[in-house]
């Protein structure tokens, strides 16, 4: 037990150091924009009417004090750490003076569970079907399944999300292909709502599982029948252990270790993954608010967003990362 | 080397297709050097013709060739995943057999900035790259930003393998030899990790164009450059699907299936060949 929590803690430090540098990667490339929040908005204020230029000059003090720009850079870049710890990172321009906090937490619900339910079915289904792929090697389904998948694998989730909705859009429409969901439902945690946003998931979600599943099938299946040539399934198989037995508890359970490593880093691309498919699908999470943010010239927004998808992704390694020893008795906690 | 390849191409179904898919993919964009048009012109022929025997992929709503203009993307793309896995290898290789040879400190450190670098999803970091340079933002500068964040999955591979070869004989009579560190990795660990270097390299350069792809067809990268990103982009610019000219979007992704998928045969087929079990299994022996 003491051994667990060393490890815990030394991931816990590694998640930091990931935090750590991924928003300061972030903070320094979007110190580089060359477009100016203040100049963006007095641009837009004094498009409305005409100002006298003392009221402008005041507007641009008032503003630059506002975004925290009239300080050196190790000043600014100090005062972002410090305020993103109590989670502010100063107002949006696209919903000017909306915290670009609140506009990334109204999104982060959206992605998150479309992204974990995905992933987790992803995961899934697919080491599911590639162990039994594995064991049965002779099984024409499976085998069938592996040739589309092969051939599925390679496809960017861009074409992929794209046929979705021209299959389901256009040529056979049952499904809904845009929003999260239908506007003529209130929010609430009423029974037609949350039915309404399952319908809205099912085609971001099966788009992201059918470019998904091809890695974790083939994955798991090569895996697999490295595994059952081994010479404990053999012993196992003359003494009599029922096939579904052998399967589920000595040959899946023994793949599944380095499947869930895979897990950890694959992430990050199913990341960018969710990004894409939101896009296509106007899904209302962190992927249409970053693209709409980037249009806008929302730095404040832009730096939200990846800072809270940083924290994400090296959240959800961590939590992977602690259950890697729970698993699997051989990895001594290190 | 080339008894390697005879090797694979008779023992391999896999490599086969995925040397003569990548082929057609490579000759096709070598068109483009042939081409009579300039890709970046527009208006040059009437729009929105289907294939005919003049135009042979038809052409688009900007009234260009789709034929050449697809050579021209499909040259840019190639070369941008090209330079990006060669970039990323370099310090993929060079990370890897250091850490795995040295070794202790030096192990742990650059394996601590390994994790690291796995860890930062890469897109909304190139979105915020795209976001500061804007239209600056060009394929050499994109490539370079990417192998940057391309390497740590194979760094670790590549140090995994180098753990092994440390503690083989040859290294130990290497050391005796009075042969450098960089020396033994360059010279003696190098040709071990070499069959791993080819196969990442094939999925890096899926991962990479993939990215491009996926980045352009938003806008996000300069949308002037040829690539095939950059046709999707253009193609949905103009509602092509909607308006009927299926062909400027089926075409273009038709032929980036082909090259992602013979890149993946590819590197699976080579993966297969490292693996001796696998490759004595299918000689029959």
């Amino acid at each position: 037990m003491k051994d667990y929590l060393t490890f815990a803690l030394k991931r816990f430090l590694q998640l930091l150091a990931v935090v750590f540098t991924g928003i300061s990667v972030a903070f320094f490339v979007s110190y580089l924009s060359p477009i100016s929040p203040v100049e963006t908005i007095i641009g837009r204020v004094a498009g409305q009417s005409a100002y006298s230029p003392e009221a402008i000059e005041s507007l641009r003090q008032t503003l630059t004090e506002l975004f925290g720009l009239n300080v050196p850079l190790h000043e600014r870049y100090f005062n972002f750490l410090g305020r993103f710890l109590v989670g502010d990172l100063g107002p949006s321009l696209l919903a000017f003076p909306t915290p670009a906090m609140k506009l990334v937490m109204l999104a982060l619900p959206w992605t998150v569970g479309l992204l974990t339910m995905s992933t987790i079915l992803t995961w899934l289904i697919g080491n599911i079907l590639g162990g039994l792929a594995g064991y049965y090697q002779n099984s024409r389904l499976l085998k069938a399944f592996g040739v589309v998948a092969i051939g599925i694998q390679p496809i960017p989730y861009y074409i992929v999300a794209f046929l979705m909705v021209i299959i389901f859009g256009f040529l056979w429409p049952v499904l809904p292909i845009s929003g999260g969901f239908s506007m003529n439902v209130r929010p609430s945690w009423s029974p037609e709502f949350v039915v309404s946003i399952l319908r809205h998931a099912i085609l971001p979600a099966a788009s992201l599982v059918i470019v998904g599943l091809g890695t974790w099938f083939l994955g798991m299946r090569a895996l697999v029948s490295n595994i059952v040539t081994e010479d404990y399934v053999t012993y196992a198989e003359l003494a009599g252990v029922k096939r579904e037995r052998i399967v589920s508890s000595y040959v899946i359970r023994n793949a599944i270790v380095p499947q869930l490593t895979a897990l950890a880093m694959a992430l990050g691309g199913i990341f960018s993954g969710t990004i894409i498919t939101e896009q296509v699908f106007s899904y209302p999470g962190l992927g249409t608010l970053l693209v709409r943010a980037v249009n806008a010239g929302d730095s404040a927004v832009v730096l939200a967003v990846s800072c809270i998808a940083v924290i994400a992704v090296a959240t959800a390694i961590f939590l992977i990362d602690l259950l890697h020893p729970l698993l699997d008795p051989r990895i001594k906690a290190e | 080397m080339f008894s390697v390849f005879r090797d694979l191409i008779r023992y391999n179904i896999e490599f086969t297709i995925g040397v003569v898919l990548v082929g057609v993919i490579v000759a096709f964009s070598l068109l483009s050097f042939a081409s009579p048009v300039d890709p970046t012109a527009i208006y040059t022929t009437i729009p929105d013709m289907p294939p005919s025997a003049e135009f042979w992929f038809g052409t688009n709503s900007r009234g260009q060739d789709l034929f050449w203009q697809l050579t021209f993307a499909f040259r840019n793309t190639l070369f941008f995943g090209l330079t990006v896995a060669v970039l990323s290898r370099i310090i993929s290789i060079t990370v890897g057999l250091t850490a795995g040879y040295l070794g202790g400190w030096t192990d742990r450190t650059l394996m601590f900035f390994n994790d690291i670098f796995v860890a930062i999803p890469i897109f909304p970091i190139l979105i915020l790259f795209y976001f500061v340079l804007r239209n600056n933002l060009d394929m050499m500068k994109l490539a370079l930003i990417m192998a940057c964040f391309g390497w740590p999955f194979d760094a670790r591979l590549i140090r995994s393998v180098a753990l092994g070869l440390k503690h083989r004989e040859f290294t130990r009579h290497a050391v005796f030899a009075g042969m450098s560190p960089a020396r033994i990795m360059y010279e003696e660990h190098l040709p071990y990790v070499m069959p791993i270097v080819f196969s990442t390299a094939m999925a890096n350069m899926i991962w990479s164009i993939g990215l491009e792809v996926t980045l352009a067809v938003l806008g996000f990268t300069n949308i002037n450059v040829p690539t095939v990103g950059t046709a999707l982009y253009w193609a949905n610019n103009h509602s092509a699907m909607v308006v009927g000219v299926w062909w400027w979007i089926v075409i273009p992704v038709v032929l980036i299936v082909m090259t992602f998928l013979g890149l993946f045969l590819l590197a699976v087929s080579m993966n297969e060949y490292i693996d001796p079990r696998s490759r004595l299994r299918r000689m029959g022996a």
